[in-house]
């Protein structure tokens, strides 16, 4: 097992969004997380990676954590395709950055700068550094924004490759991958029920 | 480790980082002072140890924000968190790569710019060994004080007051211990309570800024 959820509660500003959400994800499957705007896609996937704590219920992951990607690529402007690359690698403690160079089709592009990139290059960029990673679960937030069609079938084999080699994947996204074994989960079933006002100290909480 | 502190180094050198900036605003203050306060060398020796470490101290402020806030606006401060490095390490690393950049510029350049205002012939050895053991202090509670704005647009200005009333009792001992140096005096003191300041602040305040972002990143 990979990952499981348990009966897991989020808040996002101090409002409780979700509650009870709970799955489990085994090596080699993938997850998609489902809902409209705001449900609380992105609160639930920081709370999974240890960005905040949970409000109730807990989430189990690899002894080794999780690799996140979230909206922002965490690129440095003036350094080089190469150089960001070779960063996370080493604060991964991985060495060779060319496998993951090639799999995301930029290898022509390892010696310009971050900030003369397109912004679909800076998300392949993003994305390559989860190859770099060598975590076994992958938590990725929107990973196809500002891709076209070609970058997300590069994205899709990357994500199938690392599923083949016994990795899982958690992430939320509106668009088809083409990942027909990825399993759905739709989060409107788990919205948070809203405590009725004047009830306990949510509503100050709110306005801090 | 590694890593993170040559990533830091790098940025700051490569256009736009940032080093050099508290340089040349420590050569500005100290070449205007002279003509604000008049030529006269006794004067001037008197006040310089002191205009000296107030220099240093407001060139170090200069460059406080930027220590976390580029890495929370591009994404990269939450990559770090979740990162297999432990975050008191971020920041310890973060505070020398700061201090590498600014503190150790500042103190080299120091007794250069002493020359500027008559310091003491007896001073420039003193200065230089208070800075050494003062900037460290500055950069540690700088980085403390980035840690706890790095969630507010434009934390600048509660950056330096908050951190400024910190920083005060470091730069009494070092501005003493340099005015104390300059006139023959004992510097043993001074330049104690600076060290057991600067130690302090390294012990405690890594893991009180790792505290810190870890409230303000959810």
């Amino acid at each position: 097992m990979m990952l499981s959820v348990h009966d897991l509660a989020v808040s996002r500003g101090g409002i409780a969004i979700l509650e009870r959400v709970g799955f489990v994800l085994d090596p080699g499957e993938a997850l998609v997380l489902r809902g409209p705007n705001g449900i609380g896609k992105t609160t639930l996937l920081r709370s999974i990676a240890g960005l905040q704590p949970p409000v109730a219920g807990r989430a189990e992951l690899p002894p080794e954590g999780a690799a996140y990607a979230g909206h922002a690529d965490g690129l440095k402007a003036t350094l080089s395709v190469a150089e960001n690359l070779t960063f996370w690698a080493r604060i991964y403690g991985q060495g060779d950055i060319a496998p993951a160079l090639h799999a995301m089709d930029l290898e022509g592009l390892a010696e310009r700068p971050a900030q003369n990139l397109s912004a679909g290059q800076k998300r392949r960029l993003g994305l390559a550094r989860l190859l770099v990673t060598g975590r076994r679960l992958w938590l990725l937030d929107e990973p196809t924004v500002s891709l076209d069609t070609a970058s997300v079938a590069l994205f899709a084999a990357a994500i199938r490759a690392h599923l083949a080699s016994g990795g899982a994947a958690l992430m939320a996204t509106h668009i088809d991958l083409g990942l027909e074994e990825a399993r759905i989960l739709d989060l409107t079933p788990f919205r948070a029920t809203l405590p009725a006002p004047g009830q306990g100290g949510g509503f100050d909480e709110a306005f801090a | 480790m590694l890593a993170l502190l040559l990533r830091d180094l790098r940025l700051a050198t490569r256009a736009g980082g940032g080093f050099g900036l508290s340089l040349a605003f420590f050569l500005i203050v100290t070449v205007l002072v002279p003509f604000g306060v008049g030529p006269e060398g006794g004067t001037l020796s008197r006040i310089a140890p002191g205009i000296l470490w107030v220099g240093a101290l407001l060139a170090c402020l200069l460059s406080l924000d930027r220590i976390f806030a580029l890495d929370r606006e591009d994404g990269s401060l939450d990559l770090l968190a979740t990162a297999p490095i432990p975050l008191e390490g971020v920041v310890a690393v973060k505070a020398l790569a700061h201090w590498l950049t600014t503190g150790l510029p500042l103190t080299l350049a120091a007794p250069v710019l002493g020359v500027l205002l008559h310091l003491p012939g007896p001073g420039f050895a003193w200065l230089t060994l208070s800075l050494a053991a003062g900037t460290p202090a500055l950069s540690i509670i700088g980085t403390f004080g980035a840690a706890l704005t790095v969630g507010l647009k434009r934390g600048g200005l509660l950056l330096s007051l908050l951190v400024l009333p910190l920083y005060i009792p470091t730069l009494i001992f070092g501005a003493e211990a340099a005015r104390r140096g300059g006139e023959g005096l004992a510097t043993f003191t001074p330049l104690l309570m600076q060290g057991g300041i600067t130690l302090g602040a390294l012990a405690i305040l890594p893991f009180a800024a790792a505290a810190a972002i870890r409230v303000n990143l959810r």
